[in-house]
């Protein structure tokens, strides 16, 4: 019985699969991505999208098109400058991001990120400004975007040793593996309220644990260290089970310094400087 | 080889038809057929579980880690290093903690000889270092037709211990069929001094059934099924107990007979088993964390074996292969139910693909000179199936590949020389193996005794062993007494080295440790028996059994046996059986604290037996009574897991009637 029902969905997939195969020729330019929201104004609707088809806490790959709202054409020639702002009850602040710059490969999709580093909430929202340029023309989109809070730690802020304000967040891995997953970390400082500058050189030391399992460990993991590249911090991350893991860190300055966060001992059960993921 | 054979007379046969055999060697040659295991006139409880009958065998110890599936041990070796097979089909058990070694899956009911061989002697199915316990299953013939059965009925006071079986044949000229049935069901059982060890209860049904053909005179065709079954089953030194072990094993074997002068015989058999493991932690008043640790394997395999005679030579060869299929799991409930579950692979879906040929040649002259020489050559291939557990795996070796082949070869030859009373043997073997599951692929699997995590090692080379044996025998018409000695030189012995760098998953454990290679390890096994009857009513029997193992560094390795005695006494008159024995030990001094061992304190405990035969027409009721453990010790031995205590003061009594209902008697 098992057999017939096992072949019976391998049959299925095959035709399934051969099907979806042709469908999805030509290929999209938004293939693999999910839309949030659309910005519009009288000439031209900004799309919004996501892998996940939403915006989180932390770290946000945030991928956008500009369509022409007469022709349904999208833009090629776009430039981009955003700005993203928490309005809270006191204050209005920023938060870290990338330049928007388009995707390789790519004719109309355009890329950056942005690491909201705290949720909205019933009386405190974000909003996103789009300034671009289209066609010889400067043009602006905005409106309120939802940051809702995450149930796992993916951001952090914290003040240093040093008196300074800093922001880590999880870039990877997005979907934790049982594994040595790749893990990388974005780094910011909090010049002003407006300017969250990546902090280059410094380094963090990790220390995963389950703390609902006797707080073991794990082996074999990387340090964190900037890469250049991607203006992010790589490492490596073992995750020996699924599970909630606590990413215990030690942040230290270029001079080896630790900002924040201590070592995880049989006295000492968690660093104050963390990171969690949960799969 | 050295067969040690637990039998001779049974329910439906005549008495003792067993040649009592002058030499050891010559007991290999012993066919026995239609004779159960369970014998009233050689073990004192026969209804005794299996690793009681195996426990008695000198060669062999066992782990205990609660009252029920102990592992076998021999030449102080245990799982990984023998080739335990059951009528030569390999099983392996589920679990990754070996709380289901294969001795548990079958019972004496359904067996008629275990046959424990030393070294290299046992690679016939096989590779090993260790040494082989095959258990043979009942062989039937199409002799005496007619019906026969047998009930058997067992209590111990002790534990609580109920235990009832049945057995019916029918035979026919062309066609046997066989039926037994095994229930045992205990409680838990009281230590020396009245201790009451909780969680060591266990309730186990097994049944089996044989079928033969005879197609014509040359031909038979035998299937055979196993099911067993065990549940709720403590293991009071583990920190889990058992909710469920099942197993089923089924066979068809093809014999062919005569064929031509020089072909004796050519027996091939297919065979299939499944074995589910399923550890429970639901019962124990404080975990740390509730876990789930099912495991699972399944293995497809056959032989193909040759006997064959010509002039002075007397041959086997035999080609076999498996399959098989090793999974286990565990899952972890955080108390925070909002949490994610915990999962992991502990054996990651490995896949072992075997497939090896043996010969051996003995050649005999003049009933004085018997050389044998036997070699092996088998290819052992593991490839781990899942990804997800291969992915877990490459967290500590980022290089590994699925897929691992290895050459496993083996020799061995041996010379016996006789001389009136006196027979004369010497031996030298070499042999490999390759790592087992755990040791090759486990993934944070707990050992309770030394409190690490252990790591498998997926690169670690093939365990070679250098042995040589020797051995005297001296017999007289009252007097028996015979002396082995073997020495093992191991090379790549495998063995968990502690990693400092890695932290345990297990809560409450110590370390973690890996699996390595030592370059080199020694291991001597040396045994001296002595049989002697005085007059025929009287019988006394002694052996001594020493042990030594070391590594190159001189530190003492893992359950290594003690200097143990067994003795007894028997007197028989007419149906009267009475039987008086101790088994002792000195004080294991070379013990392995590394490994967790401490000093186990010298023992010994006094049994007696009593034992009365019926005979209604053509029936037989079976009466045996007895008490174990008399002075009520309280004690452990060297490989009670975390020195649990064995069993106090035990009253038992084993019934069994006996019936036969054949038409003729045609030998």
């Amino acid at each position: 019985m098992k057999r017939i029902i096992v072949m019976a969905v391998a049959i299925v997939s095959i035709f399934t699969y051969a099907c979806k195969k042709e469908e999805t020729t030509p290929v999209s330019e938004t293939a693999g991505l999910k839309k949030v929201q659309e910005m519009a104004n009288d000439t031209n609707t900004v799309e919004i999208y996501t892998t996940s088809g939403a915006l989180q806490l932390g770290y946000n790959d945030v991928y956008l098109r500009i369509r022409d709202n007469a022709t349904s054409e999208y833009a090629k020639d776009a430039a981009f400058d955003w700005m993203p702002l928490m309005h809270m009850m006191s204050m209005t602040h920023a938060c870290p991001k990338s330049q928007v710059q388009k995707v390789a490969g790519k004719e109309t999709l355009y890329k950056g990120y942005l690491v909201f580093q705290m949720p909205e909430n019933a009386s405190e929202r974000w909003t996103l400004q789009l300034k671009y340029q289209t066609g010889g023309n400067s043009f602006t989109v905005e409106d309120t975007v939802a940051v809702p809070n995450s149930t796992r730690k993916r951001v952090t802020v914290i003040t240093g040793t040093d008196s300074k304000k800093y922001i880590i967040a999880l870039v990877s891995p997005e979907t934790p593996q049982v594994a040595v997953n790749d893990f990388k970390v974005g780094l910011f400082t909090m010049e002003n309220k407006m300017s969250f500058p990546v902090v280059k050189n410094f380094a963090i030391d990790i220390d995963p644990r389950m703390p609902s399992m006797g707080n073991h460990g794990s082996p074999n993991n990387e340090n964190l260290s900037y890469q250049s590249a991607d203006s992010l911090y790589h490492g490596k991350l073992s995750l020996t089970m699924t599970g909630y893991w606590k990413i215990n860190m030690m942040l230290k300055n270029a001079d080896s310094d630790v900002l924040k966060g201590e070592a995880v001992t049989e006295e000492n059960e968690a660093s104050s400087l963390f990171l969690e993921v949960e799969f | 080889m050295l067969w040690i054979c637990l039998l001779s007379a049974g329910f439906a046969g005549a008495q003792d038809t067993l040649p009592d055999s002058l030499f050891s060697v010559k007991l290999g040659e012993v066919v026995v057929s239609s004779k159960p295991l369970i014998n009233y006139n050689k073990q004192s409880k026969p209804l005794s579980t299996l690793e009681e009958y195996l426990e008695q065998t000198s060669r062999v110890s066992m782990v205990k880690r609660g009252n029920y599936a102990w592992e076998p041990m021999v030449n102080s070796m245990s799982s990984e290093r023998l080739n335990v097979t059951i009528d030569g089909m390999h099983i392996f058990g589920a679990c990754t903690d070996k709380m289901d070694p294969i001795t548990s899956y079958v019972d004496v009911s359904n067996l008629s000889e275990i046959s424990v061989s030393s070294g290299q002697q046992g690679a016939e199915y096989g590779p090993t270092i260790g040494g082989a316990i095959d258990l043979s299953r009942t062989k039937h013939d199409f002799c005496n037709p007619g019906w026969s059965g047998s009930v058997d009925v067992g209590y111990e006071s002790n534990a609580n211990l109920f235990t009832a079986g049945a057995a019916v044949k029918y035979i026919h000229s062309r066609f046997f069929a066989a039926v037994d049935f095994m229930y045992r069901d205990a409680g838990n059982y009281k230590a020396g001094k009245r201790i009451t060890v909780p969680f060591s209860q266990y309730t186990k049904y097994n049944l089996s059934s044989t079928l033969g053909w005879k197609l014509n005179d040359n031909n038979t065709m035998v299937a055979s099924v196993i099911f067993d079954r065990a549940k709720d089953v403590g293991y009071p030194a583990l920190p889990m107990d058992v909710s469920r072990a099942r197993a089923a094993i089924a066979s068809v074997q093809h014999l062919v007979e005569n064929i031509a002068p020089v072909l004796r015989s050519w027996e091939t058999k297919l065979y299939y088993n499944n074995v589910l493991h399923e550890m429970d932690d639901t019962k124990r008043p404080v975990v740390p964390i509730h876990m789930d640790m099912p495991g699972w394997t399944s293995t497809y395999g056959m032989y193909s074996k040759i006997k064959a005679e010509k002039g002075r030579h007397d041959m086997t060869f035999n080609l076999n292969a498996y399959y098989n299929q090793s999974k286990a799991e565990m899952t972890m409930y955080p108390k925070d139910t909002a949490e994610q579950i915990m999962f992991m692979y502990t054996w990651p879906d490995v896949r072992t693909t075997y497939a090896g040929v043996f010969a051996q040649d003995r050649i005999t002259w003049n009933q004085q000179h018997i050389l044998q020489y036997s070699a092996s050559a088998g290819f052992h291939r593991n490839t781990v199936a899942d990804d997800f557990g291969l992915n877990s795996l490459r967290i500590f070796y980022p290089e590994m590949n699925a897929g691992k082949n290895r050459v496993v070869l083996g020799a061995n030859t041996s010379y016996t020389y006789r001389r009136k009373n006196m027979e004369y043997n010497v031996a030298a073997g070499y042999g490999q193996r390759a790592p087992s599951v755990s040791e090759g692929y486990g993934f944070y699997l707990f050992n309770s005794f030394d409190r690490y995590d252990y790591i498998g090692n997926p690169n670690l080379k093939n365990e070679q062993s250098i042995e040589a044996e020797a051995g005297i025998t001296y017999k007289i018409s009252k007097l028996k007494t015979q002396a082995t000695v073997s020495y093992f030189h191991i090379l790549n012995y495998i063995i968990g080295i502690p990693n400092p760098d890695v932290l345990p998953m297990t809560i409450g454990a110590s370390g973690v440790r890996e699996y390595k290679s030592l370059s080199a390890v020694n291991m001597v096994n040396a045994e001296w028996s002595v049989e002697y009857k005085p007059h025929p009513s009287w019988k006394t029997k002694a052996a001594l059994t020493y042990s030594y193992g070391q590594d190159k560094q001189r530190q003492n390795l893992p359950l290594i046996r003690p200097f143990s005695f067994r003795m007894s006494l028997a007197y028989r008159i007419k149906s009267l059986e009475l039987e008086l024995a101790v088994d002792g030990a000195a004080k294991q001094k070379a013990y392995s604290k590394a490994y967790g061992e401490d000093l186990t304190p010298a023992y010994a405990v006094l049994n007696f037996s009593a034992g009365y035969m019926f005979f209604i027409e053509d029936h037989r009721l079976y009466l045996r009574a007895g008490v174990e453990n008399i002075a009520d010790t309280y004690y452990s031995t060297f490989s009670d897991w975390n020195n649990i205590p064995r069993r106090g003061r035990n009253f038992y009594v084993n019934i069994s009637f006996a019936f036969d209902k054949k038409k003729a008697v045609k030998e």
